[in-house]
């Protein structure tokens, strides 16, 4: 009786297996495609279509690719999303720590009423605000710069600074109290005790942070004109204009290579993201 | 009114703590806010100074803008089917790998992983490769010598689809907010009801469905807002143009070309104005009708 039961539960992990796995590849196969697709020799492209896996390997169509277009080469477009990324990413971590903390530990007057304003923007369509930030962005003279993108996240994010708040809510006050005795005043405590202590919400959040600067379309979209400080968004839209270019090999192997600091952010640090989310439960 | 004591040095800290999100609140959202809701009823062409119309940007929008009715179509169609699927969709990949098995940590990541790019330009591109007229759907279906000519993109009965398609495939964070949900179901609701002799599908819709309703609530309004404000995707998988016939110009899309390609600034405040209401109303539609369908615990 126990072989028995033991045969069919063997027999249903098999199959539990199974079929997640065969789910799962069919979740990834268009990423694998474009993979795949990007390393095919032109003749494979269109001959070996559904295939994931190129006969004869070759990386012409990165060559060819990162050349870009009017003379202005891949590397420009990810010198410029690398910074427009990291700056956005560091700043809107670190503020939105200290913004954090203030909501979390400190008492203070319409300290709800702020919090449930910042809860609002949450959920404010983006739209509402963005012409007359466009407008005043443009009588500052920041269109064609980094500005307009840059500097909002200096200001701290709605969902950063909720995801902290949640994550000091969890540290014991026990250990601010230690500090002060020990004559730390409040931003000494901060900075020495409870955001070494966020280390692990501060990386969800800069995950989080970094994949949104990375892939953000609109805002640069909107500000960013000249070529020359075009993000690898905008790249990619322009290169593979479908009135346009029709290297379709240099069109996937610029697509796929963006998303590859993506994943290897993602694999590298996954344990923080979703564990992170799983065990705590944020935004969607 | 209870009014509680605050120490003065305490506030002090307590607002130059915030100050960053104060400064920002106020000048990136409050503000330009406010200034939308003037903006509105004005025609602004950035060159000229601004001209008060009254209800005119309204009226012509609802009466006179074929092309605002066809947004609205659109957004709508897009939102209602994509966003329930896809939470279906998340609540059924997080019910299958919601267990202690070996591998479930790597299934997880894996069934993220498409989310983890989903709005990017990148695989908005993929995606029109994917349904272009000679493109990888074609090529499968020519492999099993099925149809292979039909343009998804260029038929109107299908390029808001494979949108639809686009976003389902992005469960992944509502999934790992269900995954939340579900660690926190206490283990002996089900072990006593199992005594009771509740087979897993009564336990699904007695317990775990009902438990849920909370984070169902919470991913539904913050999808919702999602699905009405999508844009990167229409943008790149029809070039900006909302094509076939306007069936994929969403109300984002569409307010963009207004505001951004055409100068019209009031017009496009306009938009963004319903848009506001329309989220507004539809997220207190949601909450007044939670009482009706989220179970809380101490009921």
């Amino acid at each position: 009786m126990v072989e028995v039961n033991r045969s069919k539960r063997t027999r249903n992990t098999i199959l539990y297996h199974t079929l997640v796995i065969i789910i799962g590849i069919f979740m990834i196969y268009p990423i694998l495609w474009l993979g795949g697709s990007s390393l095919k020799p032109d003749g494979e492209i269109w001959t070996r279509m559904s295939s994931i896996f190129p006969l004869k390997p070759t990386l012409e169509h990165y060559l060819d690719g990162w050349k870009g277009f009017g003379n202005i080469s891949f590397s420009i477009f990810y010198k410029n999303t690398a910074i427009i990324s990291v700056v956005t990413t560091l700043a809107l971590v670190f503020s939105s720590a200290f913004i954090a903390y203030g909501f979390a530990r400190l008492h203070f007057p319409l300290k709800k009423f702020w919090f449930a304003c910042m809860l609002a923007t949450l959920m404010l369509p983006l739209q509402i605000q963005l012409i007359p930030q466009y407008i005043m962005f443009s009588k500052l003279h920041w269109i064609n710069s980094f500005k307009p993108i840059i500097v909002p996240s200096f200001f701290g994010r709605a969902f950063y600074i909720f995801m902290i708040v949640q994550f000091i809510r969890g540290v014991p006050r026990s250990l601010d109290e230690a500090a002060e005795i020990d004559g730390c005043n409040r931003f000494k405590t901060f900075f020495s005790i409870i955001m070494p202590l966020c280390t692990p919400a501060m990386i969800t959040a800069a995950i989080f942070a970094f994949y949104w600067s990375w892939g953000e379309f609109l805002m640069p979209l909107i500000y960013l004109n000249k070529p020359k400080l075009y993000t690898i968004s905008l790249a990619l839209r322009s290169f593979s204009d479908p009135s346009g270019q029709t290297d379709w090999g240099a069109i996937y192997a610029m697509s796929f290579l963006s998303l590859l600091p993506v994943f290897a952010i993602f694999i590298a640090l996954q344990k923080y993201l979703i564990e992170g989310i799983s065990t705590e439960g944020l935004k969607g | 009114m209870k009014i509680k004591k605050h120490s003065t040095r305490e506030s002090i800290d307590g607002y130059l703590f915030i100050l960053p999100w104060l400064i920002g609140f106020l000048g990136l959202n409050l503000i330009p806010m406010v200034a939308t809701l003037i903006l509105g009823f004005t025609e602004y062409d950035m060159l000229s100074k601004p001209e008060f119309v009254g209800l005119s940007n309204f009226i012509r929008m609802f009466t006179d803008d074929v092309r605002y009715w066809k947004s609205v179509k659109a957004t709508l169609y897009f939102a209602f089917v994509s966003v329930p699927v896809r939470l279906v969709f998340a609540l059924f990949v997080a019910m299958m790998l919601h267990n202690n098995r070996r591998g479930t940590y790597f299934y997880r990541a894996l069934y993220y992983a498409p989310s983890v790019v989903g709005s990017s330009v990148a695989v908005a591109v993929m995606w029109r490769e994917i349904f272009g007229p000679d493109g990888l759907l074609n090529s499968i279906l020519a492999n099993f010598g099925l149809p292979s000519d039909t343009a998804w993109l260029g038929d109107p009965r299908f390029a808001i689809w494979t949108l639809i398609l686009l976003v389902v495939w992005q469960f992944g964070s509502p999934m790992l907010i269900f995954l939340a949900g579900l660690k926190q179901i206490p283990i002996d609701l089900y072990e006593s009801s199992s005594i009771d002799g509740a087979g897993p599908v009564r336990q699904f819709f007695r317990i775990t469905l009902p438990m849920l309703t909370p984070i169902f609530l919470f991913n539904l309004i913050m999808q919702m807002i999602t699905g009405f404000t999508a844009f990167t995707q229409a943008f790149i998988v029809t070039n900006g143009q909302g094509t076939p016939l306007d069936t994929t110009n969403f109300y984002a899309l569409y307010l963009y070309t207004r505001a951004f390609e055409s100068f019209q600034m009031g017009y496009g405040s306009a938009m963004a104005i319903v848009l506001l209401i329309a989220v507004a109303l539809f997220t207190g539609l949601i909450f007044k009708s939670s009482p009706m369908w989220v179970h809380y615990e101490s009921e």
